[in-house]
């Protein structure tokens, strides 16, 4: 009957942790690992050989060399936007949900509008006004993608405001900030966490269709926008493999890799 | 001083809900005052009511006068001065009383830090004091841990502590005995007693604890304050029919149950007197009438029986 407690592992999680581990480590370490600068041009359209491992694109640019950069855009832009997304959306979830009266009908009829607008034709057609470059691509992404995390957040709030300590927190007169910054957000820690993991692989997600359109950042290579150029260059008729490929594989993983790391805390819960 | 002045709720909800029914009530500086009736009968609303903790659609008429500044007109950035430095609450403590992602000690000093802008550290030190002064634990370490690792009666203590932290000397208790063993229930008893110079009102179902902590005795039943008199004379000498049955109703006094339960709020006849479906020496008048309260004998009380 001695039965050993395992201790239980999240493995999901885990892997997640390892597959954007390994995309950081690119991203850092870019200009070392990269054997090529991806924007130095040589001969085009050469398949994969030991001095190109995933052949050249119409420029003559390496590939392997522009999806090692690609990760550092693709990265950046994917958490400094789920960062923003996160943040407008947490900030509002506790305004709404904490105040509540007009504040909370004016914040949720805010976000039933951004709800009810269709995010990417208005993100296509933000990036298409705003000055080219990484800043308009993320205020672009983040525009309409916080409402989730407001709506998730608002019901915890709420849900955490009829808890006796908030009340009691309250009775004894301490400041809305402080109650909101020291007693709620470090109960909420676990839902704003899984939220910006998610929101990062849908900004990413999201980049990579801009990119893909055309809409992307300019000079500066992402997956999405090898994946444009492939698409472009009419590799898929060319049955040109080594190029479409590896920029699709690399924005599944990243995203299934964000995903896996939300799944953080759930397996404790669930038990 | 705290005197309250035929204070009213009720609730503006789908049907009419009438909670607390013209309170009237006066603490005097260091008194201590405990607000004793059964589940439903307006208690905890009436302390909430005070402290302007009512949720939206409740409807307080009257005045809450505390040292001559009424309550009930305070703006929500006046309750933020007032509510833990002048006046203060301690809730039930069994549950989640406290932020259970912060440390207790931190949790007790709290008020400290925001009405008294004392330093975090300062403030937890004294949080140590305070609970070495309420035996929460004699060690810092007990400070330092988390709610979680506290029995109940721990926690009940803590938050007496936290209550009177910034020094306010006005504490209003709504039922710090709850879901506590007769021993616990002592100690929070004996907490409550070294509160010499601060004036308390605590609602309490425990009869028992009530004698023990309080001078005065104020008896509701649905909605309505049907005695007000000395702790002893309530005990030794009961006048309102109601109270004689919650006496009696007591272990010690042969646990006889008086007849039936009280009825929701909803379901009394207008105009009679709340308690005259269960009361033994009901008359027609009281049926007919409320009846209003009366003076006899240094009670209060609101009975047919003692108005003439």
């Amino acid at each position: 009957m001695n039965r050993k407690r395992k201790k239980r592992v999240n493995l999901p999680m885990i892997f997640g942790i390892a597959i954007i581990g390994f995309f950081l480590f690119v991203a850092i370490f870019a200009e070392q690992i990269a054997p090529y600068d991806p924007t130095t041009m040589m001969t085009g359209y050469l398949p994969p050989s030991k001095e190109h491992l995933l052949g050249t694109n119409d420029l003559g640019q390496d590939i392997f060399s522009e999806m090692i950069y690609g990760t550092r855009v693709s990265l950046y832009i994917g958490v400094f936007a789920a960062f923003i997304v996160t943040g407008i959306g947490t900030i509002l979830a506790m305004l709404s949900g904490y105040f509540g009266g007009k504040v909370d009908k004016v914040i949720t009829a805010l976000t039933n509008i951004a709800m009810a607008v269709p995010s990417l034709p208005l993100t296509v057609l933000l990036v298409a006004y705003l000055k080219p470059g990484r800043t308009s691509l993320i205020i672009a992404i983040s525009i309409t993608a916080w409402t989730g995390t407001t709506r998730i957040l608002r019901s915890r709030v709420q849900q955490l405001c009829e808890m006796p300590f908030v009340k009691i927190e309250k009775t004894l007169g301490v400041h809305p900030t402080v109650i909101l910054w020291k007693h709620l957000l470090p109960n909420m820690k676990d839902i704003i966490f899984t939220r910006g993991a998610l929101a990062v692989a849908s900004a990413m997600m999201t980049e990579a269709s801009l990119s893909f359109l055309g809409l992307g950042t300019y000079g500066e290579k992402s997956w999405g926008n090898v994946l444009h150029y492939a698409f472009f260059r009419n590799s898929i008729m060319k049955k040109q493999v080594w190029w479409y490929v590896p920029p699709i594989v690399c924005i599944s993983l990243a995203v299934l890799g964000f995903m896996l790391i939300g799944y953080y805390g759930q397996q404790e819960r669930e038990g | 001083m705290l005197e309250i002045k035929d204070i009213s709720v009720h609730f503006a909800s789908n049907h009419f809900v009438q909670a607390v029914e013209h309170i009237d009530l006066s603490v005097k500086d260091t008194e201590k005052v405990a607000i004793v009736g059964e589940t439903g009968s307006g208690k905890s609303i009436l302390l909430l009511a005070i402290l302007g903790l009512l949720p939206e659609n409740a409807v307080v008429t009257g005045q809450a006068l505390l040292d001559g500044r009424d309550l009930l007109k305070l703006k929500r950035k006046e309750w933020d001065k007032i509510r833990g430095a002048k006046i203060s609450y301690i809730p039930q403590g069994s549950g989640n009383g406290m932020n259970p992602l912060l440390r207790v000690g931190f949790q007790v000093g709290e008020p400290l830090m925001e009405h008294k802008k004392v330093p975090k550290k300062k403030a937890f030190q004294k949080s140590i004091e305070l609970m070495r002064q309420f035996h929460v634990g004699d060690e810092e370490m007990v400070a330092r841990q988390y709610p979680h690792t506290y029995s109940g009666g721990m926690r009940q203590r803590a938050m007496i502590a936290m209550g009177i932290a910034a020094g306010s000397r006005m504490i209003l208790a709504d039922e710090p005995t709850k879901g506590l063993d007769e021993k616990r229930i002592q100690m929070v008893a004996e907490s409550f007693q070294m509160l010499k110079e601060e004036t308390l009102l605590c609602v309490t179902h425990d009869l028992n604890f009530a004698k023990e902590i309080a001078q005065w005795i104020c008896v509701m039943y649905a909605a309505n304050q049907v005695e007000y008199a000395a702790a002893e004379e309530i005990f030794q000498n009961p006048l309102h029919p109601y109270t004689q049955d919650m006496l009696l109703a007591m272990p010690e006094n042969g646990l006889q149950a008086g007849e039936g339960f009280a009825l929701s709020h909803d379901e009394y006849e207008k105009g009679g007197c709340k308690y005259a479906p269960r009361c033994r020496f009901c008359e027609t008048r009281c049926k007919r009438e409320q009846p209003p309260m009366a003076e006899c004998g240094g009670h209060k009380v609101r009975c047919w029986k003692y108005v003439d």
